[in-house]
C-alpha cells in the first residue's frame, strides 16, 4: 500500500464542471430508472406493471438530457461524433477503445438510447396512449422470451450507464478521483437510490402504481445502505493516498452533509423499520415512513424524494468539484 | 545537426545544469508556433509564465532553493531552472484516454494532438501526470508541444532547441541523446556535482521520455512524479469496474428482497388514489397479456 507522501498528483484539472454534474445526474437516474423498471416487470407481479412502465418513462425522459449535457460541455461542440468515428487521415474508422471509459460509455450510451426508447414507445402502446398499427406490431415482438430477454439486456446497460461514470473519473490522474476504486459502485448506488426516489414521488401520480410503493421503499433503503457502505470505503481508500482533506475539506463538508441528510431516509427507515414496510410487515403504507407517500400530504411526499434527490447531486457535485 | 528523417524517434535532452533562464526557448516556442500567449503574472519570482498550457508549450520554471541565510555557495542547488516541456511519453496517458483519436504518434515518435480531430472533451488534460496539455479557450481544443511536427517535416529541428543559447535543450534522435545524457551524468559525478541525475532516459518512467532531461534534485522538486508515482490512467480500469459490479450484484440482489417481501401478507390492503390525483388514461395490464 503507498504511504501518503509518496502519492504524487502534478496534474491539471480538466474543468468538467456544470454540464458534467448534470450528466452524471440524469445519466444515474435514467439507466437506475430502467433497471427498476427491468425487476418490477420481471420479477414483480402482475400489478407492479405500472410502476415497471413509469420506470420506463423515467428512464427515456431523464436520459434525454444527457447528449445534450455532454455535447454542450465540448470544446467542439459540433464534432461530437468525433467520439465514434475517427477523422484521422490514416486512420479513417469506428472509434473503440475498451480501456478508455469515456469512449466505452458513448457506446454504451448510444446503445443504452436504443433500449431506453424502445421500451419508452413499447410502454407508450401497451397504456393505449401510442395507437399507431406499426407500432402495435412491433410491440408484439417483445412478448415472451424476447421481450424479457431484451429489457434484461437494457437492464445490463442501463445499470452500466449509471455508474461508469464514477469509473471514467477514476481513470485518470486526478487526486481523489484516481486514488480510489469506489467511484463507480458509489455512483451506482446512489442512481438506483435517486431512481427509486423518483419513481416513489411519481407514484402519486399514478395510482395504478401504488402497490408497489413498498418494493420501492425497501430496495431504496438497501441502496442507501449500500451507499453509505461504499462512502465510508471511498474515505478509507483516500487515507493512504493523503487525499481525505480534500475530499471532505471545507467547503465540501457541506456537501457531505446534504448527501449524508439523503441518505437519512433510506437508513431510517432500515433501523426503524428494517424490511418492513408496515409494523406489521406488510407493504401497504400506513404510517410516516417514505413509503406512504401515496396516503402522506403532499409537502412530505415531495420532501423525502426530493431530499434522497438532492443527496445524490450533491454527492456527484462534491467529488467533481472538490478537487477543480 | 544530421538530415531529420521519418521514421526514426526523435526528442529533447533538457540539460537543467546548464539553464540559464533566459527563455529564449519560450519565445522561439511561442513565435514559431503563433502563439499570443497569456498575460506575464507578476509574484515573487522570475517566473511569470506559471505553467505550460495551451499558448506555453516551454515553460522556464524557477525553483527558489536559496536559504535565508548564506553560509556557503549553492552548488548549483540554490536556483534550480529547468525548461519544462511535454515528454512525448512512450506510454503516453493522453493516447491511452483519448476517445476521438485526435491524440497520434508520428513518424518522429512525438505524441501530436491533431486539432482538426480533437472535439475538445479534456480526458487527456485529466490524464496527462506533468500538466502539460490544456484547452484552447479560443480554438475549443486541446493544445500542448507538437515537437515542431511541421519543422520536423521540413528538415528542421524545433524552434526552441535552436534557440537555446546553452545548449540545454538538445535536440536529435533518441538514441543519441540518451548516450550524450549518460556520458554528461558520469562527467557531472566525475566533478562533484553528485546530485545530477536522469529523469525518463530508460524505461522506468512512461516506458521512456523522448524529451527527457538531467536533473540537479529530486523529481519531486521539479514537479515531476517519481518513479512510483509515474502511473497510467488504466491502472484503474480494473477495479472501478469491478466496484461497480460487485455494487450491481448487491443492488439487484436488494430489489429483489424487496419484491420478495411484499409477497409476504398486507396488512392494509392496496393503497388508494390521493384525492389530487389525476385519472389513469387506460387500464394496467401486464406486459405479457396486452
Amino acid at each position: 500500500m503507498a504511504l501518503a507522501q509518496d502519492v504524487q498528483h502534478f496534474v491539471r484539472e480538466p474543468d468538467w464542471t456544470w454540464y458534467i454534474l448534470a450528466y452524471f445526474f440524469f445519466a444515474g437516474l435514467s439507466g437506475g430508472s430502467y433497471a427498476i423498471a427491468t425487476l418490477f416487470r420481471l420479477r414483480g407481479e402482475r400489478s407492479d406493471e405500472p410502476a415497471a412502465r413509469l420506470g420506463y418513462y423515467v428512464s427515456f425522459l431523464t436520459l434525454l438530457v444527457c447528449p445534450v449535457m455532454l455535447i454542450l460541455d465540448l470544446g467542439q461542440p459540433l464534432r461530437f461524433w468525433h467520439m465514434m468515428w475517427n477523422t484521422t487521415p490514416d486512420g479513417v474508422g469506428l472509434n473503440f477503445k475498451y480501456w478508455s471509459p469515456m469512449s466505452v460509455g458513448v457506446w454504451a450510451l448510444l446503445v443504452f438510447g436504443i433500449f431506453a426508447t424502445v421500451s419508452f414507445a413499447e410502454a407508450l402502446v401497451r397504456d393505449q396512449r401510442l395507437r399507431l398499427p406499426l407500432a402495435q406490431r412491433a410491440v408484439r415482438l417483445l412478448e415472451g422470451t424476447a421481450g424479457t430477454l431484451f429489457i434484461g439486456v437494457g437492464a445490463l446497460f442501463g445499470l452500466f450507464i449509471a455508474g461508469y461514470t464514477g469509473v471514467l473519473l477514476a481513470v485518470s490522474n486526478q487526486p481523489v478521483w484516481s486514488d480510489t476504486w469506489t467511484l463507480g459502485g458509489l455512483f451506482l448506488a446512489s442512481g438506483l437510490s435517486g431512481s427509486a426516489a423518483l419513481l416513489m414521488f411519481l407514484v402519486r401520480y399514478r395510482p395504478a402504481a401504488a402497490a408497489s410503493t413498498g418494493p420501492l421503499v425497501i430496495s431504496e433503503r438497501f441502496y442507501a445502505l449500500l451507499e453509505l457502505a461504499l462512502i465510508v470505503i471511498f474515505a478509507l481508500t483516500l487515507i493512504p493516498a493523503g487525499a481525505l482533506g480534500a475530499a471532505f475539506g471545507f467547503p465540501w463538508i457541506l456537501l457531505w452533509l446534504v448527501v449524508f441528510a439523503g441518505l437519512v431516509p433510506g437508513i431510517g427507515g432500515l433501523l426503524t423499520a428494517r424490511l418492513a414496510v408496515t409494523d406489521q410487515g406488510g407493504t401497504a403504507p400506513a404510517g410516516s415512513s417514505v413509503a406512504t407517500a401515496v396516503r402522506t400530504p403532499l409537502r412530505t411526499a415531495v420532501a423525502v424524494p426530493g431530499l434522497i434527490l438532492l443527496g445524490v447531486l450533491a454527492l456527484r457535485a462534491t467529488i467533481i468539484f472538490s478537487i477543480q | 545537426m544530421a538530415q531529420i528523417t521519418a521514421g526514426q524517434a526523435y526528442g529533447f535532452f533538457t540539460d537543467t545544469s546548464v539553464c540559464i533562464g533566459c527563455k529564449a526557448c519560450e519565445v522561439a516556442c511561442k513565435e514559431w508556433n503563433e502563439l499570443p500567449g497569456n498575460e506575464p503574472a507578476f509574484g515573487d519570482g522570475y517566473d511569470n509564465t506559471g505553467s505550460l498550457d495551451s499558448q506555453n508549450w516551454r515553460h522556464v520554471q524557477f525553483i527558489d532553493n536559496v536559504p535565508d541565510e548564506t553560509s556557503s555557495t549553492g552548488q548549483g542547488k540554490a536556483w534550480l531552472m529547468m525548461s519544462d516541456v511535454c515528454k512525448h511519453c512512450q506510454h503516453a496517458s493522453c493516447m491511452d484516454v483519448c476517445p476521438t483519436g485526435a491524440i497520434i504518434r508520428t513518424e518522429f515518435d512525438s505524441v501530436f494532438i491533431q486539432p482538426d480531430v480533437c472535439n475538445g472533451c479534456r480526458n487527456c488534460i485529466a490524464a496527462c501526470p506533468y500538466n502539460v496539455i490544456a484547452q484552447d479557450e479560443h480554438k475549443g481544443v486541446a493544445q500542448k508541444c507538437t515537437l515542431c511536427y511541421d519543422r520536423l517535416q521540413g528538415g528542421m529541428e524545433p524552434a526552441c532547441s535552436k534557440a537555446c543559447p546553452t545548449e540545454s535543450i538538445q535536440f536529435g534522435p533518441v538514441e543519441e541523446l540518451q548516450q550524450a545524457a549518460r556520458q554528461r551524468v558520469t562527467d557531472l559525478h566525475e566533478q562533484g556535482v553528485t546530485q545530477a541525475r536522469l529523469y525518463g532516459e530508460d524505461s522506468s518512467i512512461y516506458g521512456g521520455l523522448n524529451a527527457f532531461f538531467l536533473l540537479m534534485d529530486e523529481p519531486e522538486a521539479y514537479n515531476l512524479p517519481n518513479q512510483a508515482n509515474a502511473v497510467l490512467p488504466q491502472r484503474n480500469n480494473l477495479g472501478g469496474y469491478l466496484g461497480a459490479l460487485g455494487t450491481a450484484v448487491l443492488a439487484v440482489f436488494g430489489g429483489l428482497i424487496a419484491l420478495r417481501r411484499r409477497r409476504e401478507p398486507v396488512a392494509d390492503g392496496p393503497a388508494g388514489a390521493p384525492d389530487d390525483a389525476p385519472a389513469e388514461a387506460a387500464p394496467e395490464t401486464g406486459a405479457g397479456e396486452d
